[in-house]
């Protein structure tokens, strides 16, 4: 049964007889073109461009505008010549997470997501799928993949648990961050050249009903379940570019708290900082009551002050927002990138105990290389091609992104200033009114 | 209307290297009806350190201020040229804060139906953080220094103040004005608090402008003290945010460090971090001239509150001698008649111990009708000066109004135009700036 939605959570699926009421999970019934309580990304300029260059979807999915939204060339990318990684000529599968809907059951409450896909694949059997999945759901694929591709670096989930006192999990606000980034997350899964082939990221986006049953007992948590079991073997020596990349994620791990600190630290004093501004323009306004002359001008100030602190407000929910959660998602991803750093030392420490061995046998009693050996060393070197290739790719796409995020601020921050600027001037203007109609009016 | 004693103040650059002091800031003033202004030129030039005996013979540090004046006549004629220039040299003396005080309580005393200017406070008051509470402070001495200067020019701007000889004195007679001040005897005149207190609350008709006018005093200060406040609050604040701000430019210039592509973009971008964190020093030094401007006023409603209460006063002793002379009227009737209308011992003991002698009734009689003729003197003194005192004080405190009026509303485009100068894009600087692939995006940057 489901009810209508809570006051400040989303729509949910509405007052339906329960026939009627589609599985939210289901797929394909869904009519392509979007209902009348589609959320329509509003955010505008600033979200148009994500790092693989695939802009918010504001329209069906399934209208060709869209679709040549999507297929439009970013200029800045096409410049970049280290972006190879994440040119949009070559792209044949678009992804989107969006339309957050609540669902209410008896046994527990949750929301779902619309992921729609579309592609020219022929592991694919349609062109257009849309289904509906719920954070559960991605974290089945993430540990999927994570399980049939150890050699490559996943994309991190925004965080899994959140404390149920501290933050609403249906409030607005967080269910549209965390949207975003499962949109995040599964764009670039979409565009890795090796896990978009995933026969798992197939089901994820076809499947009507994903059979996660069989897999989750014996699932551990993301990490730990190492598909080739190293089993003792230690490793010596990370070669050195290895250990250059883990030096970086160490320090830029570091960096990354910081700035997340100081933002925090900002919006907390910039919240304070509001709460005496706001105060500040009241007074002008209750000491323009006691004026005749001055009542307008004072008026004026109350009113400037009053469009600052509101700019003020926005600029901090911006930051909240948009600037946070792209540095904790760094932070995730760094942590994934360590792990598979260490997956790979594994993978070598195996190799090199495993050569060890069968080098002190041959000298023994010249027993030949046996082919484990020669499986451990291929294993290695895709291993380490691997993580090579997603290492660069990583980084210019972290490039991008920070771009992005620095740049963005500045946009918001300019356009702070701007509001500000356009509240005082206004005053100015309608104070030099007055004047000019006093003067004309004493010669008079 | 020519002689409002308005004042139209023009600075000039180019004479402050004549004078004396570095700091100092001359004001020219050309105006009509201010006859102490049209003679000289006045400016408080500088400011000194000077330690040394106080009252109770110790040791202390003060500051004395530099007066500079100098003769109108004597600029345009050329008298007295200095060796340098045209401009003759300016006299000068030295006061400390106290004699401004002083000069200020005999004003108040001697002129009770202007509204006297006030001076800059004596004490560092609503003060953010970061400034400090000391008087000897530089930059408070400084703010001080032209808050006295204010002071002058609005003294010696006022059509009645500026033909002060008290005034003339003080701008000119280094060691001899105090004298001058004390022979004047204006201490003995000045009105107890007890009496001024008692009047307030005992006076039955008061003048309902003058009635509105001191609640109005009241809002003033309410109002501008309350402003002051909080802005003190909202400068710690803001000082907060832009300090913190600060630190991001240190991650981001370790954080430079370790990458190769964006190295030099995160370099700028610390660096105008730290120059943002350091704005702010500036930004809040220029609102504490707003700040003065909003003290002056609050000082003021003081000085209009001193002014309506002296009616209240005067108004209260009129009523005192007015109702003193009724009462003795009545006692006169009451001895031509022999009729007690009310109460008294003498009707008392007359009807204990038998009336009093024909020879003592006609003296005392004589006595009455004497004090009655000095009553009825003291009414209409005291009738006049009422009366002269609300008029003059009606047309100063028009004056004052319409001066509250221009000043403030200037102050306040002032303050909005030092709000567009400190929010404005150009004071943000370019970050990323080889970087060519963001074309679409603004070439400036502004911290977070």
């Amino acid at each position: 049964m489901s009810v209508p939605g809570a006051p400040r959570g989303l729509a949910s699926s509405g007052q339906k007889p329960i026939a009627e009421i589609l599985h939210p999970l289901s797929a394909a019934e869904e009519p392509l073109s979007p209902g009348p309580d589609v959320t329509e990304d509003v955010r505008g300029d600033k979200e148009a461009v994500l790092t693989n260059g695939t802009p918010v979807e504001t329209s069906s999915p399934a209208s060709a505008s869209s679709l040549l939204n999507r297929l439009q060339l970013d200029d800045d990318l096409e410049a970049d010549g280290l972006d190879l990684y994440v040119s949009t000529e070559t792209r044949d599968l678009f992804v989107t997470v969006d339309d957050p809907k609540k669902h209410v059951s008896t046994m527990e409450t949750y929301i779902t997501y619309r992921v729609s896909a579309k592609t020219t694949r022929i592991e694919f059997d349609l062109p257009e799928y849309c289904v509906r999945r719920r954070y559960q759901d991605f974290d089945w694929l993430r540990i999927k993949l994570e399980d049939s591709q150890p050699t490559h670096l996943i994309p991190p989930l925004p965080e899994k648990f959140v404390m149920k006192g501290v933050v609403d999990r249906f409030s607005e606000e967080f269910v549209e961050t965390r949207m975003k980034a499962l949109d995040k997350f599964l764009k670039r899964v979409a565009d890795h050249p090796v896990l978009s082939f995933n026969p798992h990221l197939n089901a994820f986006l076809t499947a009507k009903d994903l059979n996660k049953r069989q897999g989750l007992a014996l699932l551990t948590k993301v990490g730990e379940s190492v598909k080739h079991a190293a089993g003792g073997y230690k490793l010596r020596a990370r070669p050195a570019e290895f250990c250059a990349m883990g030096e970086y994620l160490d320090t830029f791990n570091q960096k990354l708290g910081t700035i997340d600190r100081i933002a925090q630290r900002i919006i907390k004093e910039q919240s304070e900082y509001l709460t005496e501004l706001r105060e500040y323009g009241t007074l002008y306004s209750s000491w323009a009551a006691s004026e005749e002359e001055l009542q307008r001008p004072l008026e004026g100030v109350a009113s400037s002050v009053a469009t600052c602190a509101g700019a003020l407000e926005d600029l901090s929910e911006n930051m909240s927002q948009d600037f946070l959660p792209v540095l904790r998602e760094y932070v995730l991803y760094i942590e994934s990138m360590k792990n598979v750093l260490r997956k790979r030392d594994q993978s070598q420490a195996e190799y090199e105990g495993r050569l060890e061995a069968a080098v002190l046998r041959r000298q023994e009693d010249r027993t030949p290389m046996p082919v484990e050996v020669e499986k451990c060393q291929d294993r290695l070197e895709c291993f380490n091609a691997d993580l090579k290739a997603d290492w660069e790719r990583w980084q210019s796409n972290k490039r991008q992104d920070f771009k992005q995020l620095l740049t963005g601020m500045a946009d918001q921050n300019i356009n702070h200033y701007e509001k500000c600027q356009a509240g005082w001037e206004s005053l100015i203007t309608l104070l030099q009114d007055k004047q000019t109609e006093d003067k004309s009016g004493e010669t008079n | 209307m020519a002689e409002n004693g308005r004042q139209e103040l023009v600075i000039t650059d180019a004479e402050s290297e004549q004078l004396a002091g570095e700091r100092s800031l001359n004001i020219v003033v050309a105006e009509q009806g201010c006859s102490l202004l049209r003679r000289m030129e006045i400016c408080v030039a500088e400011a000194e350190k000077r330690s040394g005996k106080n009252a109770v013979n110790m040791q202390e540090m003060f500051t004395v201020y530099l007066i500079e004046t100098r003769p109108m006549d004597a600029v345009a004629e050329g008298r007295n040229p200095a060796p340098e220039g045209r401009n003759p040299a300016p006299d000068s003396l030295w006061r400390r804060y106290s004699e401004f005080e002083l000069l200020r309580s005999y004003l108040i005393v001697t002129y009770p139906y202007i509204v006297i200017p006030p001076l800059p406070e004596k004490r560092a008051e609503f003060v953010w953080h970061k400034l400090t509470a000391d008087n000897m402070d530089p930059d408070f001495v400084e703010r001080r220094r032209v808050g006295l200067e204010n002071f002058l020019m609005r003294v010696a701007s006022h059509q009645v103040l500026s033909n002060d000889k008290i005034l003339y004195h003080f701008l000119t007679d280094e060691h001899g004005w105090k004298e001058v001040v004390f022979e004047t005897g204006f201490q003995a005149k000045a009105d107890s608090r007890l009496r001024a207190l008692s009047a307030t609350f005992r006076v039955r008709n008061t003048n309902k402008r003058f009635m509105d006018m001191k609640h109005y005093s009241d809002e003033l200060q309410s109002h501008t003290s309350q402003l002051l406040r909080a802005r003190a609050r909202v400068a710690d604040r803001l000082y907060g945010v832009f300090k913190v701000h600060g630190n991001y430019g240190r991650v981001f210039s370790e954080w430079s460090a370790i990458e190769r592509e964006m190295g030099d973009g995160l370099q700028s971008a610390g660096h105008h971090m730290d120059a943002y964190a350091a704005s702010i020093d500036d930004i809040l030094e220029e609102e504490e001239h707003y700040a003065d401007q909003l003290k002056e006023y609050l000082f003021y409603a003081e000085a209009l509150r001193a002014v309506c209460r002296k009616h209240e006063l005067t108004q209260y002793e009129l009523e005192v001698s007015s109702q003193d002379l009724i009462s003795k009227k009545q006692q006169r009737e009451e001895l031509a008649t022999g009729v007690v209308r009310s109460f008294s011992f003498k009707g008392m003991t007359n009807k204990l111990f038998g009336q009093e002698a024909p020879e003592q009734r006609e003296a005392r009689l004589k006595l009455i009708e004497e004090l009655i003729a000095e009553g009825e003197d003291t009414v209409k003194e005291k009738t006049a000066e009422c009366e002269e005192h609300v008029e003059k004080a009606w047309v100063d405190m028009q004056r004052f109004e319409e001066q509250k009026d221009k000043d403030l509303r200037e102050a306040l485009i002032h303050y909005a135009v030092l709000q567009i100068r400190n929010t404005s894009v150009e004071q943000c600087q370019r970050v990323f700036p080889q970087d060519v692939k963001l074309k679409p995006y603004p070439k400036v940057f502004l911290p977070l």
